[in-house]
């Protein structure tokens, strides 16, 4: 009986917790969605670099559909997400907001939030494009892709934000700006995975952007390289992992923000 | 009954000994002051108390449970005003509130009356829907205060609530602090104004270097300067040698008068005398008084060569 009281207790403050992340994503979508660094790293850049991307190519509709979602979701859910913790630091916010009755875990959860929303919002409106293109889109493989794969790359800003323990957003900025471009490199949207050499594709496997490259061309009717069950394992991996060690190293290094 | 028990408790940053084994209680209903000079430890401690930071040594207990076993549990019923903590700038004033509200998983329809009663009471009703970009300093503070009194915690921390900021400001925080505590809640606010102490608080903790150097009510602490007597002196032409005054406790030097500390006024007056005899000085006066308050603290906390 008393275990049975004290599960009941833990799922309902479980419940609570998860309620509370709510109030902190609606935070972060009032502050950070029209701070102009968002706006350019999660707009513009993957804008310019898919128009870079196009010029002087002749690609099929589809190709072009895959690469440009996938830039999409990869800098617009990874947009906001890297910023906050450094920012709320710096502006002295954060001190209050963890004296609270929440824990780490609910912020960080929060605050991933509000990178998937930001990033579901654009990579959805930018996928209509698929009517002007003329593809005929599965939308039982795009949903669940694009979705899973804006958990992951929005649980990778979690991670991002936690190391080193600044408190000025530009450093994150560039760091999480450099891992970003390298993933986005390795990662099979520029080069078809048939294409590469052996040792390259390997590359390509460690970042999570191959696999929502990879589970896309499926949706468009392309073939894809790896089957598409393993894309799907692969970003729920890359995601758990995200999260749980980005809570983990934000756990360790929380007193060093306070030096 | 006692709200907050603590022993033993340290930090070290580093190797830097920031709090160094300190114990007190905090008894229900009571305005508990924690007083020191900048860098005393006063931040520090509050950090520990508020789980912010983990002490490197010692125990805390608030409403009798272990801190570090139920943070969330304790933190539902406790409001803080860190010390150099911003409300989102961002944010009007009243979503600064609802914020708050929501963390503490509060019902919208609760939050929203108090949200009303609060920004009436810190005068920030016509500013509700304003950013809080443009919010002075002492506006930003009353608007902290009311986040913290947001969820009604029975138990308050306060950081150096009104320092810096303009006199209707602090005044208006102090009323409300005043008010709080006298509805039942159990306060414990740093500071390193002396008269704020003396003016709000029902017991005094004073630390220095990361100790307490004594508890004690107002009344009670005034008690310890009893038995010292504060000599005022000042010499012409100004020449003051402290090696030559023995019998004083601590000697204070402020611009052309020096202010000595002891416990045998008639040997450091006779002294004075003879020094001001040897070196031919003029005596331009001199007067006793018993220490107050404030002279207790610098007594307690300042360094004999100062
Ligand atoms: N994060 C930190 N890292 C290293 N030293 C610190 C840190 N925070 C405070 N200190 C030092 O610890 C001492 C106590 O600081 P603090 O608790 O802020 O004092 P107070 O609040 O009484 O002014 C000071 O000497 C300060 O320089
Ligand atoms: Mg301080």
């Amino acid at each position: 009986m008393s275990s049975y009281i004290s599960w009941v207790i833990k799922v309902s403050s479980l419940a609570s917790q998860i309620g509370r992340s709510f109030a902190i994503a609606k935070k972060d979508m009032l502050i950070f969605y029209l701070k102009g660094p968002v706006v350019i790293m999660g707009l513009l850049f993957p804008l310019f670099l898919f128009i870079a991307f196009l010029i002087g190519r002749d690609l099929s509709h589809e190709y072009l559909f895959v690469a440009l979602i996938a830039m999409t979701a990869f800098f617009t859910s990874t947009a906001v997400g890297p910023t906050i913790i450094p920012w709320e630091a710096r502006s002295k916010t954060f001190e209050r907001l963890i004296s609270t009755p929440i824990s780490i875990t609910t912020v960080l959860l929060g605050d991933m939030q509000a990178s998937f929303c930001f990033g579901l919002i654009i990579t959805f409106a930018i996928s209509l494009s698929s009517i002007f293109l003329h593809i005929s889109l599965n939308l039982l493989i795009f949903i669940p892709a694009a979705l899973l794969s804006l958990l992951t790359f929005s649980a990778m800003t979690i991670l991002m934000s936690s190391y080193p323990p600044t408190d000025v957003p530009a450093d994150v900025m560039m760091l999480s700006s450099l891992v970003k471009f390298t993933l986005l490199f390795v990662s099979g949207i520029f080069v078809p995975l048939d294409k590469l050499p052996g040792y390259a594709r390997a590359i390509t496997y460690i970042s999570p952007l191959t696999y929502l490259v990879d589970a896309l061309r499926y949706s468009t009717g392309l073939n894809g390289f790896i089957p598409l069950w393993i894309d799907f394992l692969a970003l729920f991996i890359f995601g758990i992992l995200f999260f749980a060690l980005g809570v983990m190293v934000h756990k360790r290094v929380l007193e060093e923000r306070f030096m | 009954m006692n709200v907050i028990e603590v022993e033993g408790l340290t930090k070290y940053y580093g190797n830097f000994l920031a709090v160094d084994h300190i114990d007190f209680e905090v008894k229900k209903g009571e305005i508990f002051g924690f007083l020191g000079p900048n860098g005393a430890g006063k931040t520090t401690t509050i950090r520990m108390l508020t789980g912010i930071l983990r002490p490197s040594e010692g125990k805390i207990r608030i409403f009798d449970m272990n801190l570090r076993e139920k943070m969330l549990d304790i933190k539902e019923r406790m409001g803080i005003v860190p010390e150099m903590a911003n409300p989102y700038i961002d944010l009007t004033a009243l979503q600064n509130l609802m914020l708050v509200g929501r963390l503490y998983g509060m019902k919208k329809g609760e939050i929203k009356e108090r949200c009303v009663e609060l920004l009436r009471l810190f005068g920030l009703y016509e500013k509700k829907d304003k950013k809080v970009r443009s919010f002075s300093k002492g506006l930003k503070q009353r608007l902290s205060l009311a986040m913290a009194l947001l969820p009604d915690p029975v138990l308050l921390f306060l950081d150096e609530p009104t320092s810096g900021l303009d006199v209707m400001s602090a005044r208006l925080i102090k009323r409300v602090i005043r008010e709080e505590n006298r509805k039942g809640k159990t306060i414990f606010m740093s500071t390193h104004n002396m008269a704020d102490a003396n003016e709000l608080c029902s017991r005094i903790a004073i630390i220095n270097h990361g100790r307490l150097v004594a508890i004690d009510t107002p009344e009670k602490l005034k008690k310890i300067g009893e038995r010292h007597t504060v000599i005022e002196l000042s010499l012409e032409p100004f020449k003051f040698d402290a090696e030559r005054i023995t019998s004083a406790d601590r000697i204070e030097l402020l611009g052309d008068k020096v202010k000595i500390y002891t416990r045998d006024a008639d040997s450091v007056i006779k002294e004075i005398v003879d020094y001001a005899k040897k070196e031919d000085l003029k005596i331009l006066s001199l007067t006793t008084e018993k220490p107050s308050l404030e002279d207790v603290f610098v007594y307690l906390v300042g360094d004999k060569s100062e």
